[in-house]
């Protein structure tokens, strides 16, 4: 009830980045996201590709290759392999064998829910082998948020995976294979503090169902795709976004995920941001392609700002 | 239709200062510094201001205090249970009277 706020609504992210004295601009590169197609398994509430089983985007053997022939001439740290689902992707085993040697860090992005069954088995157990860290989606520690976010049904099926993953070493305390979790609010509301909601699911999952993990990871929901239509439907459009404006932290510029990293989609474009990437907007605002791409990006060089942003800026940010 | 209350107000709550602006420092400073992070997290607190919201029967508080318990990570589950913590002090407060209600009916009666 306490606390005042600036009404901010109408400011525009760039606005206020100039009010601030900010600029948007790249820092060094370290980080390759790819985005290997929108076909998904479930049809999430939030999310702001609209990824879901009617779609068909899928990236093919040929792009695959670029990007692999990119991670050898490129230095990424990091390479980070999301989707929609990755696994519903038949090529993902060629795209991760290829891009396993030449990366110190590769990471799959997983619903969880795809692993189970015929397909999932073998793909943990090519993960495992590849030393790929898992950054699994699980909003909530609970069945009702899980399912409303996920579909019903999604957290039994998420906790038997998650289960699984811990029997062959995923997650376990000192175990190198790691597996994190990332928490995106189930609704139009911010993400607890990150060390707080991470203290609170290792207990209750450990609890309850005998779950472990490494990191949780709490994001705000980006007013994009799926999530915006459910803030129009709900009447909740203009609070939330007034929301993360007026929960703009300056400092949480520096540190923003774009800063860092590229984004590729399933064609070989390139963007600066998977929120970008859902938007259409290119990376430094021209349309380029991954095989294009003999340098990375100089720091200094700018990044498109959009209202989206503030998703980033709001509180600690999303780095 | 017009109500006495509108959720609009809420955002003027500091406007309660204007006339006297240092009780309400003072108010708002206590405030602040009662839902920091203390041996209680901010998470605890907001669920206990919740439930005690709906004894006051206080539709901001009800209002804030649902989405700080949300956005501090609790769900409804947890929510719930603490309502029904306050309601069985509640009833329990009214229950507990019979006890004076019963020492003064066998006083009274033969």
């Amino acid at each position: 009830m306490s606390g005042t706020t600036e009404n901010t609504a109408t400011e525009s992210f760039r606005q206020r980045l100039a009010r601030h004295e900010l600029r948007l601009e790249r820092d060094e590169t370290h980080a390759l996201q790819v985005n290997v197609g929108l076909v998904c398994n479930l049809s999430c509430g939030h999310c702001h590709l609209e990824a879901g089983p009617a779609r068909s985007e899928m990236m093919a053997r040929p792009v695959m290759d670029e990007v692999i022939a990119a991670a050898t001439r490129l230095p990424f740290a990091v390479i980070d392999v999301t989707g929609g689902a990755p696994e519903l992707v038949p090529e993902l085993p060629y795209l991760l064998r290829g891009l396993a040697p030449h990366t110190p860090r590769l990471i799959v992005r997983t619903n969880l829910v795809v692993l189970e069954g015929e397909r999932g088995e073998p793909l943990m157990e090519l993960y495992r082998d590849l030393g790929v860290t898992l950054v699994a989606s699980l909003p909530a520690a609970n069945q009702a948020q899980t399912d409303a976010q996920r579909g019903a049904g999604v957290w039994e099926r998420s906790m038997a995976a998650l289960t699984h993953l811990n029997a062959l070493g995923y997650g376990m305390p000192g175990s190198p294979l790691e597996l994190d979790l990332v928490s995106n609010p189930s609704g139009a509301f911010l993400p607890p503090p990150q060390l707080q909601a991470q203290e609170k699911f290792r207990r209750d999952l450990a609890r309850r169902y005998g779950v472990s993990f490494h990191n949780l990871y709490t994001f705000a929901n980006a007013p994009l795709g799926r999530f915006r239509l459910f803030l129009e439907r709900s009447g909740n459009l203009d609070a939330y976004l007034d929301k993360l404006a007026s929960g703009f932290n300056p400092c949480a510029v520096s540190g923003v995920m774009c800063r860092s990293q590229l984004s590729v989609d399933w064609t070989g474009r390139l963007y600066d941001c998977d929120f970008h990437l859902s938007r259409g907007i290119n990376m430094g605002g021209e349309e380029r392609l991954l095989r294009e791409l003999s340098e990375l990006p100089a720091p200094g060089t700018a990044i498109p700002a959009a209202d989206h942003c503030y998703a980033c800026t709001v509180g600690a940010g999303f780095t | 239709m017009e109500t006495y209350y509108d959720p609009k107000d809420l955002g003027s709550f500091a406007e309660i200062g204007k006339d006297a602006p240092e009780l309400a420092g003072k108010f708002f400073d206590y405030y602040n510094e009662v839902f920091a992070e203390g041996d209680l997290t901010e998470r605890e607190k907001a669920l206990i201001a919740l439930a005690v919201a709906h004894t006051v029967q206080c539709p901001y508080c009800i209002d804030a205090y649902t989405r700080a318990c949300l956005e501090k990570g609790s769900h409804l589950g947890e929510m719930t249970e603490a309502l029904h913590v306050v309601t069985a002090i509640r009833g329990g407060a009214s229950l507990v009277h019979g006890v004076q209600m019963r020492k003064i009916a066998e006083k009274l009666s033969l």
